[in-house]
């Protein structure tokens, strides 16, 4: 019982410490360019606090967040593409390269602003939903199920761009104007964007933790190391794998609806393959089985994304790919797992000095 | 099992519901009906030292790399010259070179990060449609100046950027009029699947139209697709007398193979390629091009004895085997054109800058370029090119004197409903 009033005493503190830092410090010690970069990331780390608990809790190798992600930027964009024509007219992009004088009929429910933002959550939830019915009552599972999720996110990302007149095509959503009511371009208004998403990344912690912790927790965990035995126990594994990944795609969506005023954009590069990968990556580094271990990492690795390519435009690349094979390769349990590594080295150094004084007496 | 007591819990989520409620509360900013709220919100540019900054944008990495670091090379190349003769109003230019990435979002990032930390006097750079339309709203809002060098699918003007590639009326209608006087009418349209073609083409349908052309079929793969039997047989079954190519990059060294393996020549049914100049004629290979055509505002082989200067500083620098091209000299010239807009205004401010650009002149290698301050796009010679089997393209046509940007192209009757 101590032992676990000590670890919600230290949920707690980490908790009232990450609020400090991302309410009180970050704002009063970076630039606004600074902060809106931050914002960026911590939408990233939203993303991880999903994969932690899909792939690193539930061991489902989730490779198409982007879908989850794009659909809640999507509906979030269009909201406020029509919120910035105004009643009556047309979105830009669709003046220029479209021919229809009225909003197609699967765009005109995204002007009503509840819609809008419930849709950038239950719509990649009920994506996942469906998704995740037809693979985990059928078993598919490890690889199968991550190159299914890859060719998911590559034919969103393909039909987006064919589907110019309407989406907007390879530039995606661009140049958003207003949040609300609230025009984007003012530095109080980017701070208040960034303070809903901080707010909101430490709300998706708490909800992953109290899931982490309660009893659906340990069922997922006992599915991912042995789903048969979950199976003799009386459990049906699909369904618990299908909560974790619909609640993954719903931390993705609201991520995804969060980066378009924090960033401005949405396209399908956000979408396909690649960033796909790189959410996983992010979480990889930092540790997927650990919540504060993804979402650190995530952010580790969006902010070294900047930072080295700010440092070497020519080969920052390298660096980067150089950082997640040193990553990998030493702490495979991700940057989460260096101090267990440290304390087990802490162990045995002492016993090396002691020979090495020895050795020098003699 | 689970984390301490109920009751913790329950404040452990209600402390964060507060949390939200607070944020949400506190900040209030400008509305979006409020007018003139970002009057005040022009970007600072740093003059303090002896050196100005520019930023220079461009994909370093990703697919888009290999043709813009050719444009960055280019842009190195004049701020380098620049700097020997002096610098502008007595400041040595200081280039900050940042890394689109081929990624439009990227782009944003790193225009705002040169603008506001770096506080530079103008960007160049951008190839891609989708890189300049996630940058625009960039550079608007911080009422900074992009100096864009790419040909580009025309319909755009923005009061902050200035564009030293062509528009359509100074490349593809030229090349279109150009296959009009050959008497190849019907043409089939073949481009990668994104804004420039896509566009490109719905211009091109319209063209057809009111000139007595008819486009027989019209086709769209994937950027970086090199897949393409299915469409080389579909050209060749159509029958066409000629072919408007805007696929971009890897995708042409497929396109042109199956072209050739089709039994399809330049002699009887012509590709016209938008995007093709000479870097990619070297890596596509010149014996699967020899012959076609191609249509730009300059070509390494263009006369003039600013281009010799230009050829010749360009492959001192970065090698003899380096070909010149035309966005390359776009990019070059750009940041010419920005020296002679400073210098005329006497000052950075880039509405200083803007007021003076109106008839801003410059001798480029592509022939004598001059600013139209309106559309802030510049008067260009349009030149059809033949490539030859060397590699190098060899002009077969030019209009003669430069043809005035028309970006919206209104005067022509037959695009009116376009934009």
């Amino acid at each position: 019982m101590n032992l676990l009033k000590g670890r919600s005493a230290r949920a707690w503190t980490g908790f009232a410490g990450a609020a400090v830092a991302l309410f009180a410090v970050a704002p009063a010690a970076l630039s606004d360019f600074r902060l809106g970069l931050l914002a960026k990331y911590l939408c990233m780390a939203m993303v991880a606090v999903g994969i932690c608990l899909a792939w690193g809790r539930g061991g489902l190798l989730t490779l198409g967040q982007g879908v989850f992600f794009g659909l809640g930027g999507y509906a979030m964009a269009m909201h406020l593409k029509i919120a910035d024509a105004g009643p009556g007219n047309l979105p830009d992009f669709m003046q220029l390269y479209g021919t229809a004088t009225e909003l197609p009929w699967w765009w005109r429910p995204f002007g009503n602003p509840v819609f809008a933002l419930a849709a950038t959550v239950l719509l990649p939830m009920a994506v996942a939903a469906l998704l995740g019915l037809f693979v985990f009552r059928r078993r598919v599972k490890g690889a199968y199920f991550a190159i299914l999720s890859q060719a998911l996110a590559s034919a969103f990302a393909i039909w987006l761009v064919g589907q110019q007149a309407t989406t907007g095509g390879t530039n995606g959503l661009t140049d958003i104007q207003g949040f609300f009511g609230y025009a984007l371009d003012d530095p109080v208004n980017q701070r208040m964007v960034y303070f809903v998403i901080a707010a909101a990344l430490l709300l998706l912690i708490a909800l992953a933790r109290q899931l982490i912790h309660s009893r659906y927790g340990e069922l997922l965990v006992a599915v991912r190391d042995s789903e048969e035995r979950v199976r003799f126990l009386g459990y049906d594994p699909a369904n618990v794998k299908l909560v974790a990944y619909v609640v993954a795609a719903g931390m993705a969506g609201l991520a995804g609806a969060l980066f378009v005023p924090a960033v401005g954009i949405i396209s399908p590069a956000l979408i396909g393959i690649v960033p796909s990968i790189e959410f996983v990556i992010g979480a990889a580094v930092g540790g997927r089985a650990s919540l504060v271990g993804a979402v650190l990492g995530a952010i580790a690795v969006a902010w070294a994304k900047t930072a080295l390519s700010e440092e070497f435009p020519a080969g920052w690349t390298y660096f980067q790919g150089l950082l997640f094979v040193v990553a990998l390769a030493f702490l495979p349990g991700g940057l989460a797992s260096l101090a267990k590594v440290l304390r087990r080295r802490g162990a045995t150094a002492p016993a090396k000095a002691a020979v090495v004084t020895v050795g020098e007496a003699a | 099992m689970s984390s301490g007591s109920p009751i913790l819990r329950r404040r452990f989520l209600a402390a964060g519901a507060a949390l939200t409620a607070v944020v949400a509360l506190s900040a209030c900013g400008a509305k979006t009906d409020a007018a003139g709220s970002s009057s005040d919100r022009a970007a600072k540019i740093d003059v303090s030292g002896d050196s100005v900054k520019v930023g220079l944008l461009n994909s370093l990495s990703g697919t888009m790399a290999i043709s813009e670091v050719t444009v960055r090379n280019s842009l190195l190349l004049a701020v380098g010259e620049i700097n020997a003769s002096g610098g502008v109003l007595g400041k040595k230019i200081e280039p900050i070179s940042e890394d689109g990435a081929s990624d439009w979002p990227t782009f944003a990032e790193k225009a705002t990060k040169l603008i506001k930390e770096d506080q530079v006097a103008a960007t160049f750079g951008c190839w891609t449609s989708a890189s300049r339309k996630a940058v625009k709203p960039v550079f608007e809002k911080n009422k900074s100046l992009l100096f864009y060098p790419v040909q580009y699918e025309g319909l755009e003007e923005s009061p902050y950027i200035f564009y030293t590639g062509a528009t359509t009326n100074q490349q593809i209608v030229p090349a279109l009029d150009y296959l009009k006087s050959q008497g190849r009418k019907k043409i089939y349209l073949v481009g990668s699947d994104y804004v420039f073609p896509r566009t490109a083409n719905k211009e091109i349908k319209a063209y057809a139209k009111a000139n007595g052309m008819t486009v027989l079929g019209e086709d769209y793969a994937p950027l970086g697709s090199t897949e393409f039997s299915t469409i080389a047989n579909k050209v060749k079954a159509s029958k066409a007398d000629a072919v408007f190519n805007t696929l971009n990059g890897d995708s042409n060294v497929a396109f042109f193979k199956e072209y050739k393996s089709a039994g399809l020549t330049a002699k009887s049914m012509p590709v016209v390629s938008v995007s093709i100049a000479e870097e990619e004629v070297k890596s596509i290979g010149p014996q699967y091009l020899a012959g076609q055509l191609t249509a730009w505002n300059y070509y390494q082989t263009t006369p003039g004895a600013a281009n010799e200067k230009f050829v010749k500083a360009y492959k001192a620098k970065y090698g003899e085997d380096k070909p010149t091209s035309d966005p390359m000299e776009a990019a070059y010239t750009s940041v010419y054109l920005w020296k002679a807009m400073v210098e005329k205004a006497k000052s950075f401010d880039p509405e200083k800058v803007k007021a003076a650009s109106d008839g801003i002149t410059f001798d480029a290698p592509e022939g004598k370029v001059t600013v139209d301050g309106a559309s802030q796009h510049i008067h260009k010679t349009a030149r059809i090119g033949k490539i030859g089997t060397d590699g190098l393209i060899t002009e077969v046509w030019n209009s003669g004197e430069p043809v005035k940007p028309d970006p919206f192209l209104k005067g022509y009757s037959w695009a009116s409903g376009l934009s």
